[in-house]
């Protein structure tokens, strides 16, 4: 896979891994992240791996400019042979779905042309993967959602999403960890929070998590709400 | 301790950003204008990293529960003392039980106060910056309001000093300004229309030739939708050669974002992590306080820097901080 780097303004610096979200894209991302991680460069500020690229930010002084960070990346990253990656983990995410906290599922199943019913059983028997966290804290890009359930965005969004709410946009699904506007068709809510700003890693997913959906019932889900136990 | 008489329009601590947490989603946010916050904080003997109360356009009443020594630069929003007006770029000594207000806007966009011995609040993922949309940071994660007492730092040894003796030089005034102030050079002139310097964007080369001439030659105005957030800019419309999908990637403070209705976006302090939106442009570090500076419907102009140039002019920076950082310390040393 050809890598190549470009300027992000005169602070940072991108790392392309390829034009398309593919399986080895995202694998690549991760390794070149846990490299750079585990690399000590002083000039590194901090790094945010998205689908197919890198952002690497640095200090800018009078020994480090673009082609000596450019450089010095360079070769750590020529390196890269076997993607060594931490086993991935399986995070079981309880969803109430339908009701109050699903107020989309309705629609997502005439939509389809399914019942409720079936919209749960599609969507929890699913695999995802994270690919990504970004846009907000802890909200995870997830791949996997079947076609079968696919629903568009709302025409008008909505000005508050509960914090937690799981949607449904297209092809994808995924959870806001924190209150947002947003144009996603909710289906439930999860009970477990995504956002914990008080850990060391504030974000519950990371990027190459496996994620299952479990579907409880009201009551299980007032008595886990603002739980943030994940099954590992 | 400070406390709130009247609220602000958006009064917020803040420092140089939350660093680290954004691979998390974790928006860095920090202050506007960092130019302007550093010196805050070295005009009164703290450290450039400090926390600094940023405030915007209306400026919020507040009174001093202890003797302090503070400085204010960044837009002039009017400030006074018991109603007298104060200087910016410069420390003052204020007693306990001084009245510090603002009145009219005059030019600039967003004050920053610095006190002596920082604004004393926790940290959350190592930043005191407030990150409003999360309700984390600064002071309870929230904008400053009527009544709210924010705590001060202690001050350092030479600082102590410095007041000891203005104390005494203010005799039976409330407060007593020094007789110093910044070169010339080092205090920014905030204008209605500013120049920006922008690199190229990453996606630049994917806009058709007219938009991309657009960019660098006509005035964009700034409407009054813009935040802590972003800019938006109300101009000519800028437009791709084809529509393309992009995929998410980082962004960073002063992307220039274009979504499909033409009209740019600059992404500020509270910035989100990534966006999928081509970017036409790239505001050099350097001018993002001429950006901070600007109010909705005053209009800015981009024009091109290489990457070189912006990286020097950062390096140039650096180097005039550190010289001012040094002469500031000796004024304050001698205290007069």
């Amino acid at each position: 896979m050809r890598i190549t780097y470009s300027p992000l303004g005169d602070e940072a610096i991108v790392i392309e891994v390829g034009q398309e979200i593919t399986k080895e894209a995202t694998n690549l991302v991760r390794a070149i992240t846990k490299l750079i991680e585990e690399t000590t460069i002083d000039s590194v500020v901090e790094v945010i791996p998205a689908f197919t690229t890198v952002t690497v930010f640095y200090k800018v002084s009078a020994e480090c400019q673009y082609e000596d960070m450019k450089n010095l990346l360079t070769k750590y990253i020529v390196g890269i042979k076997h993607v060594d990656l931490i086993q991935p983990r399986t995070i079981e995410i309880p969803v109430c779905y339908g009701g109050e906290h699903g107020p989309d599922l309705e629609y997502v199943a005439s939509h389809n042309q399914l019942t409720v019913d079936e919209v749960i059983e599609i969507h929890s028997t699913g695999t995802y993967e994270v690919n990504m966290i970004g846009f907000a804290p802890g909200f995870p890009f997830i791949s996997g959602m079947s076609e079968k359930i696919a629903a568009p965005r709302r025409a008008t969004p909505r000005l508050r999403i509960p914090a937690r709410s799981v949607g449904i946009a297209g092809m994808q699904t995924g959870v806001y960890p924190i209150e947002t506007p947003g144009g996603w068709q909710l289906i439930g809510r999860t009970a477990m929070e995504l956002f914990l700003p008080n850990e060391k890693i504030p974000s519950l997913l990371q990027a190459g998590d496996q994620i299952v959906f479990k579907p409880i019932s009201k009551e299980e889900y007032d008595k886990w709400e603002g739980t943030t136990h994940a099954t590992v | 301790m400070l406390q709130f008489d009247k609220d602000g329009l958006q009064t917020t601590v803040q420092d140089l950003g939350r660093r680290g947490f954004q691979k998390y989603g974790v928006i860095a946010s920090g202050v506007m204008d960092p130019y302007a916050h550093r010196l805050a904080n070295i005009l009164v003997g703290n450290q450039e990293t400090e926390p600094t109360i940023e405030i915007t356009l209306l400026g919020s009443h507040k009174t001093f529960h202890a003797d302090c020594l503070f400085a204010l630069t960044g837009a002039d929003l009017s400030p006074a003392i018991d109603g007298i007006p104060i200087k910016m770029w410069r420390p003052i000594f204020a007693k306990k039980g001084c009245k510090l207000s603002f009145g009219k806007p005059v030019t600039g966009c967003r004050t920053y106060l610095a006190v002596a011995g920082g604004i004393a609040v926790s940290e959350v993922m190592g930043s005191g910056s407030t990150y409003l949309r999360a309700g984390i940071g600064g002071f309870n994660g929230r904008s400053l309001k009527k009544g709210d007492v924010i705590p001060i730092g202690e001050a350092s040894e030479l600082i102590k000093g410095c007041m000891e003796s203005l104390s005494k030089r203010a005799n039976k005034s409330s407060f007593i300004q020094v007789d110093w102030t910044l070169m010339a050079q080092a205090i920014p002139i905030y204008k209605s229309e500013a120049t920006v310097r922008v690199m190229d964007g990453r996606q630049e080369h994917l806009f058709d030739g007219k938009s991309r001439d657009a960019f660098l030659n006509q005035a964009f105005q700034i409407s009054s939708d813009s935040d802590r957030m972003g800019y938006r800019l109300k101009g000519p419309e800028l437009t791709l050669i084809e529509p393309k999908e992009l995929i998410s990637e980082a962004v960073s403070f002063g992307s220039i974002q274009v979504p499909p209705d033409g009209q740019p976006i600059i992404l500020m302090a509270d910035r989100q992590t990534t966006g999928g939106y081509p970017k036409i442009g790239q505001v050099a570090t350097i001018d993002l306080p001429k950006v901070s500076q600007l109010k909705p419907g005053e209009y800015i102009r981009f024009e091109k820097i290489s990457l070189e140039e912006a990286q020097q002019a950062l390096i140039e920076e650096r180097i005039l901080i550190a010289k001012l950082t040094q002469s500031i310390a000796l004024k304050l040393k001698e205290c007069k």
